[in-house]
């Protein structure tokens, strides 16, 4: 904890609002309250995390090196939260609505990443940043510093309205119907705190998009995407927007659906307020793995959803506020810093520059004027850098910066005439580096880094990607420079690997009694069409292969596409099949003491796998029954996957179902437990021996993966007894739910087998 | 004055900062200092940034190449007793003591030295220590202390944390 901590309220009494620093007082004073045991600790974990606050990997105290799981002796024994010690580093996340920033904002940045952190301050895919290594006794002071420059992180975590994001090029942009800019700016304050947002079961995420067809905002995987759109009305252009509800990614991806083709723009803020009442009213409260918007629309279909938003918008009271701003939204448009003109080259030519700009640099619509994106490697930036980027905003740009979901930050209003001179600075302090945007632009979670829930190392293999890729990215050819590759650490999506090109996730395996890092890839998602489509799973390949798998298709891909076809269009074409025997070689492991190095994650040195889990001599031969029913049963989803993309809905559905039964089956038998008769007897078996005991549990979701099972077995059975048949929505979740339960069924027989070994 | 950083600069530019992530985890798993070592990170992609971190509940040790050189930087975090001196003192020995673990650890293959001539002191907290020549002059009786004989400048930006470079 900083010692400057107490003298810091003072010295920024006169520079915070009142409000804002009466609510961080409040906080401050919980945190002493729960230093002194008298908070409970899953009340002061919620409020601390609806500020921001969160916990980080290792905060039980516990941590595997490599040899033993550890014990970290800190000076307390106290907690900040349910299995959370008070000394253990924390995160902090910041909001940045639409990711605008100024000079003065990114200078507090840098100086909180110095001072309480690392050193770095993180981009992440929803326009935030992020600190890590962070004391929960230094938040207080930092929030005060964010306040006194206008930046709050409250509702930045917990069951709230989250950062809303919008598209970094809004109001620059050559194809949206108008700024969103103020829409956002105006949502995000009138919901912030509001108390409709109080009573959430789960985060609710808003995104803004100015128009239908790019990705910028990755609007249908949101729980409320906004289109703008302009319409005739009375023979009037009129500003409104298409309204999309019940996006997400998560464990189950779910395409947002359509509220409304038309919203006008005096309706968007009460009806926001009205889908909020009726998501608080309507989302699930006790079981966190379906209170998320989607669920609620799944339940009730989108019909009775939009009638329910309809009802309750007639019953608010009303605000001045939902239309007050709109006074204003033209005014707010900005304004450069210098007049246009056009870039004039003289001299020698310097490649790295004519690189760095046909990647980077954006032609805005006002002529004269670019865009330039700031690629930072994994979203991170030094305090330094961020330093160098505020003085470059303040002599180049209005102090017109953007943070994006792609980890970069942009400068928007660029005169082009200073592309020469802003490199020069920019490479002045490693800031000039190309392919923003490209396959070497690899987006990542956390991951094992820091996050709790990670399974394998996200950003350890980015980098690695990153560092391959980019050695020989401007030999590579258009079409596989114009990829994207998203990583995330875990199946909960935080690096939107679904709406990737090339997607991967982590998972992983018990091979030869030891536990091997993996990642599931996922193929032909859609980055563009705001999120237009998400990719399916086709196989874990080991971590170590990962990038051997990206060479693999990337080729096959150049090779086999169509004049012009794009990637997506190319894995529709061949089929899930094809795709998965091309890189089916890879999904072996070599035995632990041919390659040891399969056994270590990127980026790390520690075995991957608990060391308590014996190895015989013969290890490397043995493969326990159960590993060649679990495979079986991937490939039985990977069938339904097939019979999906062929219309096969019912033969789809039916083969979903049976992976997981027989999943549960094969734990079953292998612990020599009966199974009973028929599918109805592994049900009920399953349920009393696995879920009930909470032997098939994951520490994150809970028994969430069983209840797939066990919702999925009646369904199907009331089908098979004349009930109403899947349809391709819902076989689609199934698949996908299937590929879970799988998943789980591995990690709780390597957990289990790994118990019996000790 | 309290959270002090201390650099001690390499000899060369061009060690294999990366071995780093190895003998890092393997301090944790023989507890070769003693702090409560938590983890490691690696940062090697963020040019002139953090390098490859150990994090400490009482500090975080470095290897990295911020303003653009490789140097090992301990920066304290929690807060010590004393005086200044002391704590300044706290921090070079921690430097020292982790540079001959470095230098000395196998992984390296002889190719990281650090230059014992040069190092670089800076306040990682600007409210205790603003960055001004006031502060450098408050200073001075410390970097003496634990600097015999050495000269020191106040150097890097207004914004930057308050740096000293002793040579
Ligand atoms: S995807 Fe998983 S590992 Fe990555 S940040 Fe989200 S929860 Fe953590």
């Amino acid at each position: 904890m900083k010692a400057s901590n107490p003298q810091w309220r003072d010295v920024l009494a006169s520079r915070i609002a009142p409000h804002l620093a009466a609510e961080i007082d409040r906080f401050d004073n919980e945190a002493a309250l729960k230093k002194q045991g008298k908070l409970e600790d899953k009340v002061f974990a919620e409020t601390r995390l609806r500020r921001g606050a969160y916990g980080q990997r290792y905060d039980n105290g516990q941590r595997y090196d490599g040899k033993v799981a550890r014990t970290l002796t800190y000076p307390s024994a106290n907690t900040k939260g349910p299995h959370t010690l008070w000394d253990a580093p924390g995160m902090q996340r910041i909001k940045i609505p639409y990711g605008g920033l100024n000079a003065e904002q990114m200078e507090v940045l840098a100086e909180l990443a110095e001072e309480y952190s690392d050193g770095i301050a993180h981009v992440t895919t929803r326009q935030d940043f992020q600190l890590h290594f962070i004391h929960i006794e230094d938040t207080p002071t930092i929030m005060r510093r964010l306040a006194a420059v206008g930046i709050t992180t409250r509702e930045a975590c917990g069951n709230t309205v989250r950062n809303v994001t919008g598209c970094p090029i809004a109001g620059v942009c050559r194809t949206e119907s108008f700024d969103v800019t103020p829409y956002a700016h105006a949502l995000t304050h009138f919901l912030l705190g509001h108390p409709d947002c109080q009573d959430f079961g789960r985060k609710f995420k808003i995104s803004f998009s100015g128009c239908r067809d790019e990705a910028c905002a990755l609007a249908h995987m949101h729980d409320l995407g906004a289109l703008a759109v302009i319409k005739e009305v009375n023979g009037q252009p009129k500003r409104g927007f298409e309204v999309l509800v019940g996006g997400g990614l998560g464990t189950v991806p779910q395409q947002a659906k359509l509220l409304t083709e038309f919203l006008p723009e005096e309706e968007l803020l009460p009806t926001a307020q009205a889908i909020c009442r009726v998501f608080a009213r309507l989302g699930e409260k006790k079981n966190r793995n379906t209170a998320r918007l989607k669920f609620v629309i799944q339940k009730i279909g989108i019909e009775e959803f939009r009638r329910l938003v309809a009802e309750e918008r007639t019953v608010l009271a009303q605000d001045e506020r939902w239309t007050a701003f709109l006074a204003n939204v033209d005014g707010a448009a900005e304004q450069a810093a210098k007049p246009s003109a056009l870039l004039q080259i003289t001299g020698a030519h310097d490649i790295g520059f004519e690189r760095w700009r046909s990647t980077n640099v954006y032609a805005q619509r006002q002529a004269g004027y670019v865009t330039v994106t700031v690629s930072l490697p994994l979203g991170d930036i030094t305090a330094n850098q961020l330093r160098k980027l505020a003085d470059i905003a303040r002599s180049y740009v209005r102090e017109t910066v953007r943070t994006t979901v792609e980890q970069n930050m942009v400068l928007r209003w660029v005169s082009e005439a200073d592309l020469p001179a802003l490199y020069a600075e920019l490479a002045s302090v490693g800031l000039s580096e190309a392919g923003a945007g490209t396959v070497v632009d690899v987006v990542a979670c956390p991951g094992t880094d820091t996050c709790k829930l990670g399974i394998s190392s996200s950003r350890g293999l980015a980098g690695e990607l990153r560092s391959r890729l980019g050695a020989k990215q401007w030999e590579l050819d258009e079409a596989i420079r114009g990829l994207h590759i998203k990583v995330s650490g875990c199946f909960n999506s935080c690096g939107q690997h679904h709406v990737a090109d090339l997607g991967f996730y982590g998972v992983s395996r018990n091979k030869n009694g030891y536990t091997v890092p993996h990642f599931q890839v996922v193929l032909g998602g859609q980055w563009e069409r705001n999120a237009g489509s998400y990719g399916l799973a086709i196989g874990a390949v080991p971590s170590k292969r990962v990038p051997d798998t990206v060479e693999r298709i990337a080729e096959r891909y150049l090779s086999e596409r169509t004049p012009g076809e794009s990637f997506h269009a190319y894995i529709g074409r061949i089929g899930k099949a094809k795709a998965k025997l091309m890189i089916e070689d890879l999904m072996t492991v070599p035995p632990h003491d041919v390659d040891p190095s399969f056994y270590v994650d990127w980026a790390d040195a520690r075995e991957y796998t608990t060391g308590d889990i014996g190895v015989g001599e013969c290890a490397g031969e043995v493969v326990s029954p159960i590993e060649f029913q679990l495979t079986a049963c991937e490939r039985e989803v990977f069938e339904a996957q097939l019979a999906l993309e062929a219309n096969e809905i019912a033969r789809a559905s039916t083969l979903a179902y049976e992976a997981m039964m027989h999943a549960a089956a094969a734990l079953l038998s292998w612990r020599v437990l009966p199974l009973g008769d028929g599918p109805d007897g592994i049900a009920a078996n399953f349920k009393t021996q696995f879920i009930d005991t909470e032997l098939f549990w994951d520490p994150f979701a809970g028994g969430k993966f069983g209840q797939y099972y066990l919702a999925a077995h009646e369904r199907h059975m009331a089908w098979k007894a004349g009930g109403a048949g899947p349809d391709q929505d819902a076989t689609r979740r199934l698949i996908e739910e299937s590929q879970l339960v799988i998943e789980a069924a591995h990690s709780c027989y390597a957990k289990l087998a790994s118990q019996k070994a000790a | 004055m309290q959270h002090f950083k201390v650099k001690l600069f390499a000899t060369a530019q061009d060690a294999p900062v990366h071995e780093a992530i190895a003998v890092f985890h393997r301090w944790i798993q023989e507890s070769a200092l003693d702090e409560t070592l938590i983890d490691v990170a690696d940062y090697l992609h963020v040019p002139q940034g953090p390098g490859i971190i150990l994090v400490a509940h009482e500090g975080i040790y470095s290897l990295d190449t911020e303003n653009g050189r490789l140097g090992l930087t301990y920066t304290r975090r929690t807060a010590l007793d004393g005086t200044d001196e002391e704590r300044l003192r706290q921090a070079v020995e921690a430097v020292r003591r982790v540079a001959e673990l470095l230098e000395s650890s196998p992984e390296f293959h002889g190719k990281l030295a650090f230059d014992r001539g040069q190092w670089e002191v800076a306040v990682n907290d600007r409210l205790l220590a603003p960055n001004t020549p006031e502060t450098f002059e408050k200073l001075q009786p410390a970097l003496a202390g634990v600097f015999p004989g050495k000269q020191f400048a106040h150097t890097g930006e207004r914004r930057q944390l308050l740096r000293v470079a002793v040579s």
